[in-house]
């Protein structure tokens, strides 16, 4: 050891000096520009930003942190409102979900029509045990109908987890018009994929249609 | 990826030393040599003072039920670098007995503890052969392919009751609490004393001492640290005997937060298995989710493009100065300076962590990487954080870390000379990592067998050579700041491109075969045996922890020294429970 004994411990101790010192400077100088550091978006993205100085925490849950486009807690499904104000599901229970959840927390029933036997394409239940869900969000990844998605409401406390949490598809069941609203760059990626996925098929239609009249 | 095929002339030298009881293995997919058990001890001692395989880096246990034998499968390396020599001894089924490597390789201990814990394959000549993750008491061996565990539902999941005619159950409500354990007729579990407790206290080491003509004679006691305790990360219990406040044997016993992830990765299939990895070591779930990917790239024999490559890599680095942040600030947690220092590492951890939420949607469980590729391109935004902060925020943040804590008296007085790892020991105890590295080994597989895209970056292997605690300290920051000059090279070169190979699909062809995939974790050399019989499912998935192994050599750094110290070691070596009980 060189020098004189403490000035390592004195050396460190002005770190943490400066870091209690900079919280209130940084205070003030947001206060001279007649804001508040507190309670506010801007403040919680400045405070837990890439230049953060002084304090860092958030006051969960009077201050919440915003969560990416990408978070992902719990899945949920999704369904289209029809002019008629009709709900249609997306899903088509082709259970592909099911086979890809790792902790196998997805249970889909199966309907077939009385008339035909043949199966529909909607479900006629859809359980999600949230209880055992790991949210790695694989249903949402390999689901080829964009039907089923990852929602970013962290909030899932209850009493009774016995009772409550295995959902059925009444409480997974959301608009699109909601998952538009919190990925909305997934949501216009998708939708421009589908557009151009029907007017291909479009096409295709037409060409195969002007290759018949043409014989 | 390096090849760990053997060039043909070494080949031939190992084959000539051994003409007999030594074989190519020569079935599809697989490598290395089949060693007669009888022959296994002198092949072992010869691989390590003539051939210069002094790290034995993997032991386990794959249990071939169709075939009627177990095998056991060993990975040594030499520590100036290369791929792997692979080794394998098969015993029969019905009386799997295979002779120890303690005497030649000691760091295989606990592993050989855990495969005969968990496949019930005897190794004569252990010093030590009880279980090590299970209970004492336990019925079977679990990691037999005959072997169900409770909810036992399928072989191999997707499980059928989930659809098309998904009828949902709660599994507790088929196996309901109280009514899940089966006792042999007449057994009274109250009434019962574990002949392993007895068996722990009565195998430590006990001093003899000289009995002395004008001083006090003293007793030496026994003394447990944890279970529960927060000096020990976790539920980890310390057996220690000490003398006054010396310790004079110590063992670790572990096993609390055991849930055999290993069956777990058998009846998921191949893609289960990331989200899984991440719950291992959960503070870098990404470099966990790396060695699994790159083992099973192995056998499919795909490599991803460009871009996805160097994703990896800064994932990867991040998830380094996560852990190390968090490591040091653990440590001095340990030594007394109590949570300022971590809390100040924490700043920069969350601000990593909400990189990674944005890339992965997760801030700990990332479930990143896929097959050929990472799950999706960088958000925008995220390439303009990451280099912000390794431009400007980080290398200024480890400076005032550096300046805050390297010079204190405080923790020079109680790290520097304590928990001494000699490199001789550290090697023959096959730690990893920092621990291996602070005694003066440079091995970081990074650059003795580099992986994905390693072998184009320029930085240095971090090595200290004191062995001690303040070593282990001052090697994570020397790491942090490579880690550091890595990301500026990815900052640099990062490539526009597609970020996965093919489609991405959710039932992947794994041909069949073995693949051995390892990547320099933050604690250490983490690897991934994986062993696929071409189903969907892959037949053997064993997890090389280092935080496990490197608890082999925490007996020896002890040793001699005061119980105070105990906590500070074990916080140099830097282990959590989710990878060292799996």
């Amino acid at each position: 050891m060189d020098g004189l004994y403490g000035k390592g411990l004195l050396q460190g101790l002005s770190i943490t000096l400066k870091h209690f010192v900079t919280t209130y400077l940084e205070d003030i100088r947001w206060l001279l520009q007649g804001k508040r550091r507190y309670f506010n978006a801007e403040g919680i993205v400045t405070r837990q930003g890439v230049d953060a100085s002084g304090i860092f925490t958030v006051q969960y849950p009077e201050e919440k942190l915003p969560v990416p486009e990408e978070f992902r807690f719990i899945p949920f499904l999704l369904y289209e409102v029809d002019e008629n104000g009709e709900k249609h599901d997306r899903c088509t229970s082709c259970g592909i979900c099911a086979k890809v959840c790792p902790p196998q927390c997805i249970w889909i029933e199966r309907t077939n029509d009385p008339v035909t036997g043949r199966p529909v394409p909607e479900p006629r239940e859809f359980y999600i045990d949230v209880d055992i869900c790991m949210n790695c969000g694989f249903c949402a990844e390999f689901c080829p109908f964009d039907a089923i998605k990852m929602d970013h409401d962290y909030e899932l406390a209850v009493y009774d987890r016995h009772k409550h949490n295995i959902y059925d598809k009444e409480r997974l069941s959301r608009p699109v018009s909601y998952y538009a609203s919190i990925r909305p760059t997934n949501y216009a990626r998708e939708e421009a994929a589908r557009a151009e996925a029907e007017a291909a098929k479009a096409a295709r239609k037409a060409g195969a249609a002007a290759a018949a009249a043409n014989q | 990826m390096s090849e760990q095929v053997l060039d043909v002339e070494k080949k031939s030298e190992i084959e000539e030393r051994f003409p007999e009881g030594v074989r190519r293995d020569d079935r599809k997919g697989f490598e290395g040599y089949i060693v007669e058990p009888d022959k296994l001890i002198a092949f072992a001692t010869a691989l390590r003072d003539e051939f210069g395989y002094d790290y034995l880096s993997s032991v386990t246990g794959v249990d071939y039920l169709p075939d009627g034998f177990m095998e056991v499968v060993y990975h040594a390396y030499r520590t100036t670098g290369g791929p792997a020599l692979v080794f394998k001894t098969q015993v029969p089924r019905e009386k799997p007995v295979a002779p120890s490597l303690v005497s030649v390789y000691p760091g295989v201990n606990f592993q050989e503890r855990e495969a005969y814990d968990l496949l019930g394959i005897v190794f004569e000549g252990h010093p030590n052969l009880k279980r090590i993750l299970m209970w004492e008491g336990f019925d079977g061996y679990p990691l037999r392919k005959d072997w169900r565990e409770p909810f036992y539902e399928e072989d191999g999941k997707p499980f059928k009751s989930r659809w098309p005619e998904g009828k949902v159950y709660r599994a507790e409500d088929k196996n309901p609490f109280n009514k899940n354990v089966d006792y042999p007729a007449g057994f009274d579990p109250e009434q019962w004393t574990p002949v392993a407790e007895t068996a722990v206290y009565a195998g430590i080491g006990r001093l003899e001492q000289p009995v002395s003509e004008t001083a006090l004679t003293t007793d030496q006691i026994v003394v447990n640290l944890g279970p529960q305790h927060p000096s020990t990360h976790g539920v980890f219990r310390m057996v220690a005997r000490i003398e006054g406040e010396t310790i004079v044997d110590l063992q670790p016993v572990m096993g609390y937060l055991h849930r055999n992830h290993e069956k777990i990765g058998e009846r998921n299939t191949f893609i289960m298995n990331i989200p899984f990895t991440d719950r291992l070591d959960y503070f870098n779930s990404m470099s966990n989710n790396f060695g699994y990917v790159l083992a099973v790239e192995k056998l499919m024999g795909i490599i991803p493009p460009e871009r996805a490559e160097y994703i990896r890599v800064m994932m990867a680095e991040l998830t380094r100065i996560v852990n190390h942040v968090s490591a040091i600030g653990f440590l001095l947690n340990d030594l007394g300076a109590f949570f300022t220092p971590l809390l100040y590492g924490f700043i920069e951890r969350e601000l990593i962590l909400d990189i990674f939420e944005a890339v992965s949607g997760s801030r700990m469980m990332c479930n990143y990487f896929r097959f050929g590729g990472v799950a999706r391109d960088l958000p925008e935004g995220v390439f303009e954080k990451v280099r912000d902060l390794v431009k400007e925020r980080l290398p200024r943040k480890i400076d005032d870390l550096d300046t805050f804590l390297t010079n204190n008296e405080i923790i020079r007085a109680r790290a520097q000379g304590v928990g001494v790892l000699t490199a001789e020991q550290a090697i023959a105890y096959s730690t990893c990592g920092p621990v291996l590295r602070a005694s003066g080994v440079p091995y970081d597989v990074r650059r003795a067998d580099p992986y994905s895209i390693y072998d184009r970056f320029d930085f240095d292997v971090a090595v200290r050579y004191h062995g001690d605690i303040y070593d282990r300290y001052l090697i994570r920051m020397d790491e942090m700041r490579q880690s550091l000059r890595i990301l500026e090279q990815v900052i640099r070169d990062l490539p526009e491109g597609p970020i996965q190979e093919g489609k991405p699909q959710y039932q992947v062809r794994v041909p069949a075969g073995e693949a051995y995939g390892r990547v320099e974790g933050p604690k250490g050399e983490l690897g991934f045996y994986v062993v696929s019989n071409g189903k969907p499912n892959p037949w053997r998935y064993h997890v090389r922890a280092p935080s496990f192994i490197n608890l082999t050599a925490l007996s020896e750094m002890t040793r001699g020294n005061k119980i105070a110290d105990v906590v500070a070691i074990l916080g140099s070596i830097d282990i959590v429970l989710g990878e060292t009980d799996r």
